[in-house]
């Protein structure tokens, strides 16, 4: 299958960017379609990426393979090169080494409970990164841990440090993963739906506390979410993915007041609004293809109201103005089609 | 009681938990606490919480799943709390539920033929195995399956259809009222839409009232006509959607309408937020239970509950009138010209619109 040269390549050289991400593309052993197709990712300091998609888009591969977290044997990376400042990897030959993770870049999960140990107190599995990380002593650790816990909004880290995970709530939990993952200052923080399972005034206190760090230490987020709100909130720029593939890309405000591939506008469209009421919903038809079943070209095609037989040659992801880009043969689709009644 | 109400709460309670011994006191969970409502005919009505509200314990209640420890829950005129043998038949024929997690709450070992006629061989006995499967197909057909699924196994199905099931399960009895927990939420947004379309599609065509539990406040302000809105076992503000959303009176409502990140630009106003988190239902605090996350709590509010006041759009709050409620402004649509012409060939082209391409060989951008 030819695959379209990436035009993002030019921004690859660009000075500013703190992590860039070039080409990814991999696929899970026995299957016959890559899982990630092509993906490009970049964030400068200080910089919030979403990348945006449901379930089965491989935003969540794309975030593991980033961390080197794809068990290699099953996961076979054809194209792909990584990187974080200065440092460069070609994901194909180099395996990502250890130090990385929990120090340049860190990540937290969508279900704070799973990823604490329940059987450590909160201040040891805090003071343990740091300590694998920065050396020193035990009790020095443990004090870092205890600014980390204040940093983050939770009342007595003295106390909280001596609790177990049980003792504490979803949202608080929250914010001890944030601490662990901040300890070690990284540059890069892979946040995978973090506020996915909780409520709604929490997660508004967490994507507030999630902004504020990125304000104070100048880190580069890359947040996995599968909700537009959460991306309009705290999003500078958004990557949108369907199928493995990025359909569009851009800055969050250009592409909320412009967007142009036909998912993107499906995704927007079937939102419930708060303004508009009762309107009958409109709808991405049918389901996301299983990774056999993804047909080649554009993997949108199955369930685009305007494809047509072109639309099995893969679209490249092309500038449709500064900085946006969209992977569509017929963008700008009020220039291409029109539908009658 | 009046004749357009189908459904009624009268204080009820719901406590879980004896209380342990002298030796180990553990104080009751107090799921549900004193909770009022009418459920009109043909309407549909939403409770609407943040998780431990104990909106899933009500929606139990009202189904007469769970047992009340006081108060009654009447339908269509009778006092269901406490039903049993052939009446609770009548009523389970009447309600049905439809759960959250479409993954689970359908038997995997059961094709989907079984699983949609197993409530009628339940509730129609005497109906001939040929009837009950043109009934199935009728039902599959419904909500836009089609009846040849009717052999297959839930795992062949994706969790929009999964859930499709369960509510082709659910119509199968013929009920008058169908309660649904998180009907959508473990779904994603473009299958989502498809479901929430099918429920109002059902309940305009079939004349049902629908009772939703959700803690999306987008989605409960698309399909619902009434809203409850809980805090910690109890009512905190009640009535239509529109008022509700328009001029939260509620402290708490408000709060949580400004927590709702949107996307069409206005920014979530980062003041008005509340304080901390729920407090355990087995110690919830004294007075308005709310007040520990409060920001305009007073001393009075820490010793005396308020009551639900007002008569159609009630609130439980002392100092409603004096915490000014700015309507929210209106929000100028962000998107430009040419996307919204955009949005509306989209609309036209997945509602049985003839895309008709311009030039098929101009447009050719490779």
């Amino acid at each position: 299958m030819a695959i379209a040269a990436p035009t993002a390549g030019q921004e690859l050289a660009s000075e500013d960017a703190l992590f860039v991400m070039s080409d990814l593309t991999l696929r899970f052993k026995g299957q016959k379609n890559d899982v990630v197709q092509g993906v490009n990712l970049r964030v400068r300091r200080g910089e919030v990426l979403c990348v945006v998609g449901e379930s089965g888009c491989g935003k969540s591969v794309t975030s593991m393979a980033i961390m080197g977290l794809l068990p290699p044997n099953s996961a076979q990376i054809s194209s792909g090169k990584m990187r974080i400042s200065s440092d460069e990897w070609d994901l194909v030959t180099d395996r990502l080494p250890a130090e990385l993770r929990g120090n340049k870049i860190a990540m937290i999960f969508q279900e704070p409970m799973t990823s604490l140990n329940p059987a450590f107190r909160i201040g040891n599995q805090i003071a343990e990164v740091v300590q694998r990380h920065q050396g020193g002593t035990r009790a020095a650790s443990l004090d870092r841990a205890e600014e980390m816990l204040q940093r983050v909004g939770i009342a007595n880290p003295g106390q909280r440090l001596r609790e177990y995970p049980h003792q504490l709530s979803g949202g608080m939990r929250q914010r001890v993963m944030i601490a662990m993952a901040l300890a070690n200052e990284p540059q890069i923080l892979i946040a995978d739906e973090p506020t996915t399972a909780l409520d709604v005034t929490i997660q508004a206190q967490i994507l507030d506390l999630i902004a504020d760090l990125r304000d104070e230490t100048g880190m580069g987020t890359i947040m996995i979410t599968h909700d537009l709100g959460v991306v309009a909130e705290i999003a500078d720029t958004v990557a949108v993915m369907y199928g493995g593939q990025v359909v569009e890309q851009g800055p969050v405000e250009e592409v909320f007041r412009n967007p142009q591939h036909p998912y993107t506008i499906g995704l927007m469209s079937a939102m419930p609004r708060l303004d508009k009421p009762g309107e009958r919903l409109a709808i991405v038809p049918g389901t996301v293809p299983t990774i056999s079943n993804m047909p080649d070209g554009c993997r949108f095609r199955t369930r685009c109201a305007f494809a047509t037989s072109y639309c099995s040659k893969r679209p490249s992801l092309s500038d449709i103005a500064p900085d946006h880009s969209v992977a569509c043969h017929y963008a700008p689709l009020e220039a291409h089609v029109r539908v009658s009644a | 009681m009046r004749d357009d109400v189908i459904l009624e709460a009268v204080d009820v309670v719901k406590h879980f938990g004896d209380g342990g011994n002298w030796l180990s006191p553990k104080p009751p969970v107090q799921a549900v606490d004193g909770v009022s409502l009418e459920v009109r005919r043909g309407e549909t009505f939403a409770i609407v919480g943040e998780s431990g509200c104990g909106k899933s314990t009500l929606a139990r209640l009202l189904m007469r799943l769970l047992e009340p420890t006081e108060g009654s829950v009447l339908f269509d005129g009778d006092e269901v709390s406490h039903a049993k043998g052939e009446v609770l038949k009548t009523l389970r024929r009447q309600m049905q539920f439809i759960f959250q997690d479409p993954f689970s709450s359908l038997n995997p070992r059961m094709s989907v033929g079984k699983l949609v006629g197993e409530p009628l061989e339940v509730h129609a006995p005497e109906m001939s195995t040929e009837d009950r499967r043109a009934k199935v197909a009728e039902l599959l057909r419904k909500v836009g399956l089609r009846p040849e699924h009717a052999g297959r196994y839930p795992h062949e199905f994706s969790g929009g259809q999964r859930q499709r099931i369960g509510i082709a399960r659910a119509l199968a009895s013929g009920p008058k009222l169908i309660i649904g927990d998180e009907p959508v939420s473990a779904l994603d947004v473009s299958v989502q839409a498809q479901v929430i379309n099918l429920l109002g599609d059902l309940s305009r065509d079939l004349g049902l009232t629908l009772v939703i539990i959700a803690h999306d406040l987008g989605v409960i302000r698309h399909m619902s006509d009434r809203v409850a809105v809980m805090y910690l076992g109890r009512i905190v503000e009640i009535g239509t959607a529109e008022e509700v959303f328009a001029t939260p009176l509620h402290p708490y409502t408000q709060a949580l309408l400004s927590a709702i990140p949107s996307i069409d630009g206005a920014s979530r106003d980062k003041k008005s937020g509340v304080l901390g988190e729920m407090p355990s239902p087995s110690d919830p605090p004294p007075g308005c239970r709310f007040h520990t996350r409060c920001l305009h709590a007073q001393a009075r509010c820490k010793s005396e509950s308020p009551k639900l006041q007002g008569a159609d759009h009630q609130v439980a709050c002392h100092f409603w009138k004096e915490i000014a409620t700015q309507p929210a402004p209106a929000i100028p649509s962000r998107r430009s010209d040419a996307a919204e012409a955009r949005f509306a060939l989209y609309r036209a082209a997945t509602t049985g619109g003839t895309v008709i391409h311009h030039d098929e060989t101009a447009t050719k951008r490779i």
